[in-house]
């Protein structure tokens, strides 16, 4: 369909005698958008983990652009600068306002002035309702702006793709509205993403594809309207009927 | 009868407060009241009997005479500034010298693992010995590697008595500040460094920007109490030769057969370490304030 963006080949990951990734084989095309769902444990955070190279794989490789950034000994800091990460638990830094959270990498790893960064920051803050935030700390901040905050600290590193690692699931139900309503704007921007999520239906808005992860291995993919309305996977099946059940899809 | 009641509970009283203020200034009076009461008796109690005990009199002229007590202060209070000095040339040096070092212990580059090594074999060895044991063998061994003998009093010369006093407990307390920097290093959790590092930022840059700014304000109060164990632990220098405060007081105590000149020494390191020990106080109290909520009474 188009260019491909980041591309898994047979990843494998354990940690001590846990096997966490089992073959992970998987295309994101530039522009793609895919969810990874599944129960917990099912390998989706240590997936986007290793992508960002907080993790290291045991075998395979992850290619981003055709290029093998998970080359045993490759500096992992120019990789992580064209990959945006945010975490279910934002991962803000408490002892620094909202603005300096923000500018903090585009000072000291892209080199930007004060100025420029605190400028585009602003812009950005503003375009996401944040501007009056700026000089208050993380929490003094609900958790639907602290991970606001998260993402647009991740934007302003200008990444190719972004990994959302259950950036709702801390959130209390009244404030995941405005944190997905950001990512929706995102997906209008273009931006390639790999999110793993529980909110189904949001997976099934935004997602060009859906991956259900078990035990480590996609065990079914496709396009969300068929991933939801007609898994053919019996492990597929058996998750989304529990996932009716629990009432959050 | 139900609806009276209820009636005066919920009433606005006069003066404005809420119930629970109310009830709560109530309490406060009675506790200051009470406070103040058995303070007042337990004084009462020291101040009426304590003259009456044997051997008070003698107590009192051997310790709190008046007389020597206002001799002996000047020339013991001019002795205690080179406590004061040894104090503020050492501090810094400890808190930089004990980041050095925590910050050694935590590297981990096999390259540099000789420094890890080295780090933790310091801080093993140095507070595997007592201070004063310290004190005499780098300042006795020290001077006997320099082939000095001067007890070197005033500016600090290098190789002197008083210098290798700053060093001992410079050696010493690095080692154990270093501790207490490592344990705020180790506190400050992992996801601050993942987040860190998503972003690009360097191992360094992670250090300087994101961990260190955290492990410091988190080790604040317990640093401030290994300060004020420091601001007293000068006065042992004084057992190489240097003349400061307590070797003043001791001096003097030699020459009169009295020992007022040791309270005047004990007063003079109360006036540093009350005001310490109460700002380390403050500290931790709204460390803890800031950390849990309302305190349970």
């Amino acid at each position: 369909m188009s260019l491909t963006k980041l591309r898994y080949v047979g990843v494998r990951k354990a940690f001590g005698a846990k096997t966490v990734l089992d073959g992970i084989d998987l295309t994101v095309g530039v522009g793609g958008a895919i969810a990874l769902i599944g129960a917990s444990g099912s390998g989706k955070s240590t997936l986007l983990r290793c992508t960002n190279l907080l993790e290291p794989i045991d075998d395979g490789a992850i290619l981003l652009d055709g290029d093998d950034i998970t080359e045993p000994g490759r500096d992992a800091d120019p990789v992580r600068r064209r990959i945006g990460m945010v975490f279910q638990s934002f991962n803000l830094f408490p002892h620094m306002n909202v603005l300096s959270n923000v500018t903090l990498s585009p000072r000291k790893v892209l080199g930007k002035s004060k100025a420029d960064a605190t400028d585009s920051a602003m812009t950005m803050l503003q375009r996401f309702g944040l501007a009056d935030k700026a000089h208050d700390y993380p929490d003094r901040l609900s958790g639907g702006q602290q991970q606001r905050v998260a993402i647009v600290r991740a934007l302003q590193m200008d990444p190719e793709v972004m990994l959302l690692d259950e950036i709702t699931s801390a959130l209390d139900p009244e404030l995941v509205g405005e944190v997905l309503n950001l990512v929706r704007d995102l997906r209008n921007d273009g931006m390639t993403m790999v999110f793993a999520t529980h909110e189904m239906s949001f997976a099934r808005e935004i997602a060009d594809t859906v991956c259900f992860l078990k035990n480590g291995v996609i065990a079914e993919q496709g396009p969300p309207q068929q991933i939801f309305s007609a898994p053919t996977h019996p492990a597929t099946q058996e998750f989304l009927a529990r996932v009716i059940a629990s009432g959050r899809l | 009868m139900y609806g009276a009641d209820a009636d005066k509970a919920s009433a606005p009283s006069r003066t404005g407060l809420s119930r629970r203020a109310l009830f709560e200034r109530k309490q406060r009076r009675r506790s200051t009241l009470m406070a103040a009461g058995s303070t007042g008796v337990l004084l009462g109690l020291i101040i009426w009997q304590v003259p009456k005990l044997d051997g008070w009199k003698r107590v009192q002229k051997s310790f709190f005479d008046r007389k020597t007590f206002s001799d002996a202060f000047e020339p013991v209070a001019k002795a205690f500034m080179l406590d004061v000095k040894i104090f503020l040339v050492c501090a810094p040096l400890i808190v930089v010298i004990g980041m050095l070092i925590a910050l050694s212990r935590s590297v981990r580059s096999p390259l540099l693992f000789p420094l890890r090594l080295a780090a933790t074999l310091y801080v093993d060895i140095v507070r595997g010995v007592p201070i004063i044991l310290w004190l005499y063998l780098i300042g006795f061994g020290g001077a006997g590697l320099m082939n000095v003998r001067e007890v070197g009093i005033g500016p600090i010369k290098i190789g002197t008595y008083l210098f290798l006093g700053g060093v001992a407990l410079v050696v010493t307390y690095s080692a154990y500040v270093a501790e207490v920097f490592r344990a705020g290093i180790e506190g400050v959790h992992e996801s601050q460094r993942s987040g860190a590092r998503s972003l690009g930022l360097s191992t360094w840059d992670t250090n300087r920007h994101v961990v260190l700014p955290q492990a410091v304000r988190r080790v604040i109060p317990p640093l401030m109490n290994d300060f004020i164990s420091l601001q007293k632990d000068v006065a042992l220098v004084s057992v190489l030769g240097p003349v400061e405060a307590l070797r003043r007081a001791d001096v003097i105590q030699d020459k009169l057969f009295n020992f007022t000149p040791f309270v005047v020494a004990a007063v003079l390191f109360l006036c540093v370490s009350i005001p310490l020990t109460r700002t380390a106080d403050y500290l931790l109290a709204k460390e803890r304030r800031a950390m849990s909520g309302t305190a349970i009474r």
